[in-house]
């Protein structure tokens, strides 16, 4: 969540930016067009005051709202709240030669490094234009032979335990006779032995993902909380350690141990209803974290248990796990800490060797493999790590989930996807292939308010989401931003359940590795064989 | 798919021919479109009832021969034979059809020590129908036999002379195949070892149940559904000791609504077999009955989207897809009939049958042990 | 009675509070015409105070002893019977301006079309919400009914 260790530029990468660095002359051009509409402005400058770029002016003598585009980063606040819908904003068309090779975004970024020298960073994601593995899944629906299910008539349970189970149920039978008035009865009692491991109850198959305090603003934080509250399912402090006045959503929240160990004491073991060791994450697998020390504010200096203003930095390795050995001892570590009452995560990017990961994971003492694809969010990640490494998430899955049947132990552990689920459908999709349930990171975030700028690591945040600004956090009512991911939850549910009724299912348990029930479509026979699907066309 | 099925049990254990089977079947002929039909009787061969009674079909003499060789292997023949059958113009194609009385060998049982008569006959079963092309073994009980092919049951029950046959328990199943095509070995009911199932329905929630149970070893090699909730039952009631009642439980679970309202610890009950056995949850339309030779036991899917009707008459119990299969057998009085709930199994099972409780499960010799909640 | 109140949490002085104020109010009650045509003759009827971060929208509060009434010297400014509100004739105003001297709240302003009179919120009489806030987009604007106000 943090910026990495070479910081490009601790602001806003534009072409002002640029030419504060070394250069007089940048070559860089804007990535935006502003467009205002004469006859709607109205001057009232509500995008004068809602841009943290300083995209927008007001010239008092020409009694006129200017633009600098090359300010502009797209993030849409200005369009969003200009009360005439006056403002525009649109690709820069700056016609550099057409070339599929050399394209507009490798020389921007040549010249960007070629006069800043630094790594390039960014925000979000990975935008590349890699293969949507979902989008070539299509899903299944009972005609004829099986009745789908309505679901606003009948039930239709979607509710996910996360843990370890055991094999099989074991029980004590105590069979006693009795005489009732004409005859003998007997009656059964079924004692329970299983003492079933701790688990994740879900109303739904979603959690909030990792996002930490310090990434993200204390408001942000507040509504994923009360949104996890109302829905019934769960969100994830990330790294940054937890506000003390988040003790309260405690039965909500998954806290993370990762590598800077950054808030972690008894308490916020003790407050959660689950840890979660956070090993590696999708959009930058490999890669430790920098919070830069004018980030770290009074609050975030509390929260995360380090001096006011000092860098926080997350090492790239868990510097006491240098082997599945030590992760062992760190998961054995942590459930002595806390009883063995919660169900300990170890979240890692899919990298290519997953599945033999997940299983050494599984084996090593975790309740619950989180795994996070190629298309993985982040505050900040450098451009070439976050568009380059790992493997999608589907793929992922599909090898776990077979690895870990395979060896007989996938029911030592649940599964949670996570790396750019955006709808239901996709959700569906990964709950057929095996996971248990998914984490959604950029799609709560959009929803929040979010418009992919990919500008988190500036900290200006227009959204007031990514951001510590006093001026900018306020921006974000948690109250409304709670009740939009709400929304959110009950809308994506409704939908599950409307393709599950289509499917004649009625509980997600039947729903879960259903890999019968896909198909895939344009895809690769490799990709197919890994999916373990088959392609559309082909029958049971 | 849709099909038509039936049962009858007579609870005091007194056999009866194959006939009343038939007919019940064959009044439901609408519910069939010809593509097979089957049957499983128990109580048959009280002359080898203590020998695994394998039925086979066999695609040509080739493969019997190798399957021959491989049962001598692993089995002590008792007594072989064709299965006998009698020319029925509308039952063509017919393959070869044998049955073998068989006795585990001795060395068989120490060189496989850890594991059970059952589990070993249950390894032979799995070994020919994954492996060998062209046999395939339909039925592997002891006392009992499962009689099917292509065609309308009443066809297949008059082919194979089940009316020559008697037995206490008998079920039946008439088919309307849509996910796969009809094949002998496909046809219902399918048997592992005293376990017999027929079923009216989909399983929509087939590909978690098959890849779940391939986790235990079984394999699911005849593509179609109704195997999953065979090897589920195996799974469940011989391998995990769950009684027949709690097994139901498993399949069907209740609705976690309901789960909420329980008393605490029927709640925690149902909640840790919920959370444990998710996978072998069956999802879709569904009317079973199953039998292990102690009882017949119906039950249909958690919204009941297949029909179910039991009947309840001097010592027998029936149970069919329509009430017309019942009163076709049997003269039935208001308050005979009744129809299963949503949830609620409806239970035919042999008295007397204490005796056996004690042997129990826990040595692993294959008595089944029911008890109710 | 319902009253606005701020929070100034979430008042991020984007002014939209006081936009939807002017148009509320304007002739045409359509903000681009009534910006480009009558802009300088509206007033808005609430006044946003800002100090750094810390911001928030305030109108007349519509107190309960309130100081306006009492300062007025034609009975301009009265109180509603049945609504409780402070309401303000422009008819009867003689633009003395001696309820702007007496408010505490500094939320009654001169009107800038008709010099001679004041002007104030008037709750936007006729409407489910009042303008401002249903304009503001953080909800730091809300219309209320607060139990116990009264007695302040």
């Amino acid at each position: 969540m943090e910026s990495s260790a070479s910081v490009l530029c601790k602001s806003s990468v534009s072409v002002q930016c640029i030419r504060k660095a070394n250069m007089k002359k940048s070559l860089l051009f804007p990535d935006f067009t502003v467009t205002r509409d004469p006859d709607k402005c109205i001057q009232c400058e509500v995008c004068v005051r809602q841009c943290a770029f300083d995209a927008h002016s007001f010239d008092k003598e020409a009694n006129k709202i200017e633009t600098d585009n090359s300010k502009c980063v797209s993030c849409l606040r200005c369009a969003t709240m200009c009360p005439t819908g006056a403002i525009t904003v649109s690709e820069h068309q700056q016609n550099i030669k057409k070339n599929k090779n050399w394209t507009e975004k490798q020389l921007k970024e040549l010249y960007k490094q070629s006069e800043t020298g630094g790594i390039l960073l960014t925000g979000m994601g990975t935008d590349k234009d890699y293969k949507i593995i979902w989008d070539h899944i299509l899903l299944d629906a009972a005609q004829v032979t099986n009745p789908s299910i309505d679901p606003l008539r009948e039930p239709m349970e979607l509710r996910t335990y996360l843990g370890a189970k055991p094999d099989r149920i074991e029980f004590r039978v105590q069979s006693s006779e009795f005489r009732g008035q004409n005859k003998k009865l007997r009656t059964t009692n079924y004692e329970l032995q299983t003492k079933l491991p701790p688990q994740l109850k879900l109303e739904t198959p979603i959690l909030f993902s990792a996002m930490s305090y310090g990434a993200i603003s204390l408001n942000t934080m507040r509504a994923l909380a009360r949104a996890a509250d109302e829905c019934g399912i769960f969100y994830n402090t990330g790294e940054g350690g937890l506000p003390k006045e988040l003790y309260k959503y405690g039965k909500n929240t998954i806290v993370q141990v990762a590598s800077g160990r950054f808030g972690v004491d008894s308490d916020y073991l003790d407050v959660a209803a689950a840890v979660e060791i956070k090993v590696g994450q999708g959009a930058k697998p490999g890669i430790g974290g920098h919070l830069p020390g004018e980030k770290v504010t009074e609050e975030i200096s509390q929260t995360r248990m380090i001096p006011t203003g000092t860098d926080a930095l997350s090492p790239a390795p868990h510097h006491d796990i240098y082997s599945i050995e030590d992760l062992s001892q760190l998961i054995y570590s942590i459930k002595e800490a806390t009883g063995y009452k919660k169900p300990l995560s170890v979240k890692v990017a899919a990298v290519h060797n997953i599945a033999a990961i997940a299983s050494g994971i599984v084996r090593a003492g975790a309740d619950i493999v989180a795994i996070d694809g190629l298309r993985g969010g982040t505050g900040a990640a450098p451009t070439r790590i976050r568009d380059n490494v790992g493997i999608p998430i589907e793929l992922a899955i599909s090898a776990v989930d077979s690895r870990l049947r395979e060896e007989g132990i996938r029911n030592r552990a649940s599964i949670i996807a996570a790396g750019g689920f955006r709808n239901s459908a996709d959700v569906v999709k990964a709950i057929a292939l095996g996971a248990d349930a998914v984490y959604i990171g950029t799609a709560a975030l959009v929803a929040m308010g979010c418009h992919l700028c990919q500008k988190c690591y500036t900290g200006k945040c227009n959204w007031g989401i990514a951001t510590q600004d006093p001026y900018l956090v306020k921006r974000l009512n948690p109250e409304i931003a709670a009740r939009r991911l709400v929304n959110l939850i009950k809308a994506w549910s409704h939908e599950i359940k409307e393709i599950m009724g289509g499917m004649g299912i009625n509980a997600v348990e039947s729903l879960r590795g259903n890999r019968l029930r896909l198909r895939g479509f344009d895809l690769h026979e490799n990709e197919l064989k890994i999916l373990d699907i088959k392609p559309a066309g082909e029958s049971m | 798919m849709g099909c038509s099925i039936a049962g009858i049990i007579d609870e005091k254990g007194n056999r009866f021919s194959g006939e009343k089977i038939i007919c019940a079947i064959k009044k439901m002929y609408l519910r069939a479109n010809g593509l097979g039909g089957g049957f499983a009787g128990y109580g048959i061969y009280p002359e080898n009832s203590d020998d695994f009674c394998f039925h086979i079909i066999y695609n040509d003499e080739k493969s019997r021969e190798n399957t021959e060789s491989y049962l001598k292997h692993d089995f002590e023949i008792v007594k072989e034979e064709p299965i006998p059958t009698r020319t029925v113009k509308a039952i063509v194609n017919r393959p070869l059809l044998f049955r073998y009385f068989l006795r585990v060998k001795d060395e068989i049982k120490k060189q496989f020590y850890e594991m059970t008569e059952e589990d070993i006959v249950m390894r032979s079963v799995m070994k020919i129908n994954g492996a060998q092309a062209g046999a395939f073994v339909i039925s592997s009980g002891k006392n009992m036999g499962i009689f099917k092919g292509v065609g309308y049951a009443a066809d297949i029950g008059k082919f194979y002379k089940l009316e020559e046959y008697s037995g206490y328990c008998w079920i039946a199943h008439d088919r309307f195949p849509t996910n796969t095509p009809g094949w002998w070995g496909g046809a219902h009911p399918f048997g592992l070892l005293n376990f017999s199932i027929v079923h009216n329905g989909e399983i929509s929630s087939y590909g978690i149940n098959k890849r779940y149970l391939e986790e235990f070893g079984y394999r699911l090699t005849l593509h179609t559904d109704s195997e999953a909730i065979l090897y589920l039952f195996d799974l469940l009631l011989r391998k995990h000791k769950l009684p027949m009642s709690l097994a139901h439980k498993v399949l069907c679970p209740p609705l976690w609504s309901e789960i909420e309202k329980m008393p605490e610890d029927e709640r925690k009950f149902y909640e840790t077999l919920r959370i444990i056995y998710g996978s072998a949850l069956i999802n879709g339309p569904s009317a079973i009955i199953v039998s292990d030779g102690k009882m017949m036991f119906g039950f249909t899917d958690r919204l009941k989207l297949r029909p179910l009707v039991a009947a309840r008459n001097g010592s027998k119990f029936y149970l069919a897809s329509e009430e017309c299969a019942i009163q076709e057998i049997c003269p039935l009085k208001k308050g005979d009939v009744f129809f299963p709930k949503v949830g609620e199994p409806a239970i035919g099972k042999l008295r007397n049958t204490e005796q056996t409780r004690n042997k129990g499960t826990r040595n692993g010799h294959g008595k089944f042990r029911f008890s109710s909640v | 009675m319902k009253k606005i109140y701020f929070n100034e949490e979430y008042c991020m002085a984007c002014r939209l509070c006081e936009i939807a104020c002017l148009v509320a109010h304007s002739k045409s009650k359509k903000i681009i015409k009534a910006y480009k045509e009558e802009f300088p003759s509206l007033t808005p009827r609430l006044i946003i105070e800002q100090k750094g971060p810390l911001s928030f929208a305030i109108q007349c509060r519509h107190c309960k002893d309130a100081p306006c009434v009492e300062a007025c010297v034609t009975g301009a400014m009265k109180r509603g019977k049945k609504t409780g509100a402070v309401s303000h004739d422009r008819e009867k105003c003689v633009g003395c301006w001696m309820c702007i001297m007496s408010c505490p709240f500094g939320v009654i302003l001169m009107d800038t079309k008709e010099k001679k009179v004041a002007t104030k919120c008037d709750l936007c009489e006729d409407v489910r919400e009042p303008a401002c806030v249903d304009a503001c987009p953080n909800e730091a604007l809300v219309y209320k009914e607060v139990k116990g106000s009264e007695k302040k």
